[in-house]
């Protein structure tokens, strides 16, 4: 395991996680001594629109997988007539709604920031609230993460006592009410219109859009959802400016973003990078490959990001140079794997994993993934035929494009991925060169 | 059965936290709530919940039938949710899953008998959006990092002895209905739970680097002005 090169580590740019390593920066007395809150009162002092235009300058993409531009998103939302900054909307209310909902397979930064720092994440909704001229705001947290959950709820209290959120902060005359709410364990409710119906007391299950949140989100009422790790972006783009945060990443891909680096690595972990950082530089930074593992196969951000190669260890992990690869940056949730981890198992349990959180609304989805599933032990088991790489491949052609909503054509990523770049391994399967991985019985998927 | 007044006073609470006229809102948590009592959420539960928000017991079980965490029959003490997605499996979480279901005789979804002391509910899991610390494994949702056979063994035995291992983030172990009751998003009154529970290495593996080496983001002036468009 050697150093890593200076070209690597100048990718390194802690921002939304430098307050990590300092011991309690949860608590509110430490994190208003490390510049907290400062940018909710700068905010509270300039125009509302002056901020979403702040955020449409800073060129601040979703962190949640999409990357949809936030000042745009925020923009979106019907504006008071000018001349009223800050006070109550006329007609419906709007309404702030942060997804975190972690859950696709290799994600895992939303949970760390906010154990190690949930005060940033409020402080940026207070922000976004004043901007968009919402009052009510939601943190929908999945449920199995009562930690983070159980430091958030802490860190709100802890924030109301304190004037940042309630009835006129900071003597802003600006009210918000923040609610942190425990989902119940369905990936589906990640999908943003999953997560207003689950929100709303419903099963979590994706609307149709037309009409977007923004004119008829939560309560049919316009709203805004929007990542944990963008919101948490939000203050330091109020304090430095969007002309620094574009100093960082690419023309259009700026800023900073934390990449979660898992698997066959010396140090897996959160590394906050410069959008654009190439895999090759990411294991440099992680500690290399472990010994007598040689890197295979890997995702660049999650289950749902068709899996590159070797091949890709240049590719700059932004939004467009991961889109002309062919795959999408996702939510950076770099799962890496070797030479002895197989690609046709790893796309199983994927595909277990869909077919156990599709919601059922729509029949591409609720049946392929089923199918597949089945399809998928049956090779892994030695009793596929070639032709089951065809069902598999049609299946997919009925599932991208044509689901309800992107968990649907999440699913096709790992299947269509691995056999571009691995059908060998598949017909070694079929083909009885190599032996079947499970005795069927042992493979503890289907639930 | 007919749910303890301290329940029907959270409920309230609970509707309480949500815009007026917007009840509705309240069901996931009450959910839990019910889930906190009774362990399980109940024919009982399910009319608890309908009474409360005005909603038919049909409109109540289609969302509690929908949601992995409302378990439909009695949970154990101790909930043990091994993840057995792509990233646990592959660095030992399916063989950690087999070694505990072995040990506990059940499999998935399966309870210990009472017999046998503490009960134990095994469940696998899918993706617990801990990568960075596979393979994982929850007991009532807290985790336990980086195990494998040997260590989730270890955590089962511990408990069925009476004992309450430590989790790797988070406090001390509590009960599944004592989980549940933060889940309907009730404080947790343990002193001291809430500052428990260290961030491990991979959490702050990027930041150790950056300050080993010295590095900073540049240019970072907090006085930048927020231009106005007046000012254009």
């Amino acid at each position: 395991m050697s150093a890593p090169s200076q070209a690597a580590l100048a990718k390194l740019t802690p921002v939304v996680t430098k307050r990590w390593l300092s011991p309690d920066a949860w608590k509110i007395d430490v994190y208003e001594r490390l510049d907290g809150y400062a940018a909710l009162r700068k905010a509270l002092k300039a125009r509302p629109d002056d901020i979403i235009a702040l955020m449409k300058d800073s060129g601040l993409r979703g962190r949640g997988g999409a990357g949809f531009p936030t000042g745009m998103k925020w923009g979106f939302i019907p504006q008071d007539p000018p001349g009223d900054g800050g006070g109550k909307p006329p007609g419906k209310p709007h309404y702030l709604v942060i997804n975190a909902d972690e859950g696709e397979p290799g994600t895992c930064k939303d949970l760390p920031l906010m154990m190690a720092d949930p005060h940033s994440l409020i402080e940026g909704i207070v922000i976004a609230a004043y901007a968009i001229r919402a009052h009510f705001a939601a943190i929908y947290i999945r449920g199995e993460a009562v930690h983070a959950a159980r430091r958030l709820r802490a860190a709100v209290d802890a924030a109301y006592a304190r004037g940042y959120l309630g009835r006129n902060i900071l003597g802003s005359r600006f009210d918000l009410d923040l609610v942190v709410h425990s989902g119940a364990g369905a990936y589906i409710c990640g999908e943003e219109t999953a997560l207003l119906d689950s929100l709303e007391g419903y099963r979590g299950q994706p609307r149709l859009k037309p009409p977007f949140p923004a004119t008829h989100g939560l309560y049919k009422a316009p709203t805004v959802v929007n990542n944990v790790e963008t919101i948490a972006t939000v203050p330091f783009i109020v304090l430095g400016g969007a002309e620094w945060f574009k100093t960082m990443g690419t023309e259009k891909s700026p800023g900073p973003k934390i990449y979660s680096i898992s698997g066959r690595v010396n140090n897996p972990g959160q590394y906050e990078c410069a959008l654009g950082i190439t895999l090759r530089e990411l294991l440099e930074l992680a500690g290399g490959m472990r010994d007598g593992h040689q890197l295979r196969f890997w995702t660049p951000g999650g289950s749902s990001t068709p899996m590159l190669t070797a091949e890709h260890l240049d590719v700059g992990l932004d939004f467009e140079a991961m889109a002309a690869a062919g795959t999408m940056l996702g939510t950076t949730a770099v799962q890496v794997f070797s030479d002895q981890d197989c690609p046709v198992y790893a796309t199983y349990r994927w595909i277990e994993f869909y077919h156990h959180e599709s919601c059922g609304k729509c029949t591409p989805c609720r049946e392929g993934n089923y199918w597949m599933a089945r399809v998928l032990r049956r090779i892994l088991s030695g009793q596929g035929t070639v032709l089951d790489l065809d069902t598999l491949l049609d299946t997919c052609d009925n599932l991208l494009g044509r689901s309800f909503c992107a968990l649907g054509d999440g699913a096709a990523s790992p299947v269509v991925s691995s056999i571009k770049w691995f059908k060998q391994d598949y017909l070694d399967y079929i083909e009885g060169r190599t032996p079947p991985m499970f005795a069927a019985e042992e493979l503890a998927g289907a639930h | 059965m007919t749910f303890s007044q301290e329940t029907h006073d959270r409920a309230k609470a609970v509707i309480a936290r949500y815009p007026a006229g917007r009840e509705r809102s309240a069901l996931l948590p009450l959910l839990h709530l019910v889930q906190s009592e009774q362990g399980y959420v109940s024919g009982d539960g399910i009319g608890f919940c309908a009474e409360t928000l005005g909603l038919t017991r049909a409109e109540v079980s289609a969302v509690a039938t929908f949601y992995t965490m409302y378990k439909r029959h009695p949970t154990g003490d101790w909930l043990v949710s091994v993840c057995t997605n792509t990233m646990c499996g592959v660095l030992g979480g399916d063989k950690a899953y087999q070694a505990v279901s072995g040990h506990l005789g059940v499999g998935h979804q399966e309870t210990t008998d009472p017999a046998d002391g503490p009960q134990i509910t095994l469940e696998h899991a899918e993706c617990l959006a801990a990568c960075d610390y596979a393979p994982v494994l929850t007991v009532n949702y807290e985790f336990f990092d980086g195990i494998d056979a040997e260590a989730a063994l270890e955590i089962v035995k511990q408990l069925q002895k009476g004992e309450r291992p430590q989790p790797s983030r988070g406090p001390r172990l509590c009960t599944f209905n004592e989980i549940e009751a933060q889940l309907a998003g009730f404080s947790d009154e343990r002193q001291g739970a809430v500052g428990e529970g260290p961030a491990g290495e991979p959490t702050l593996a990027g930041n150790r680097l950056a300050a080993k080496y010295g590095i900073a983001v540049p240019g970072f002036d907090p006085e930048t002005p927020i231009v106005s468009k007046g000012d254009k």
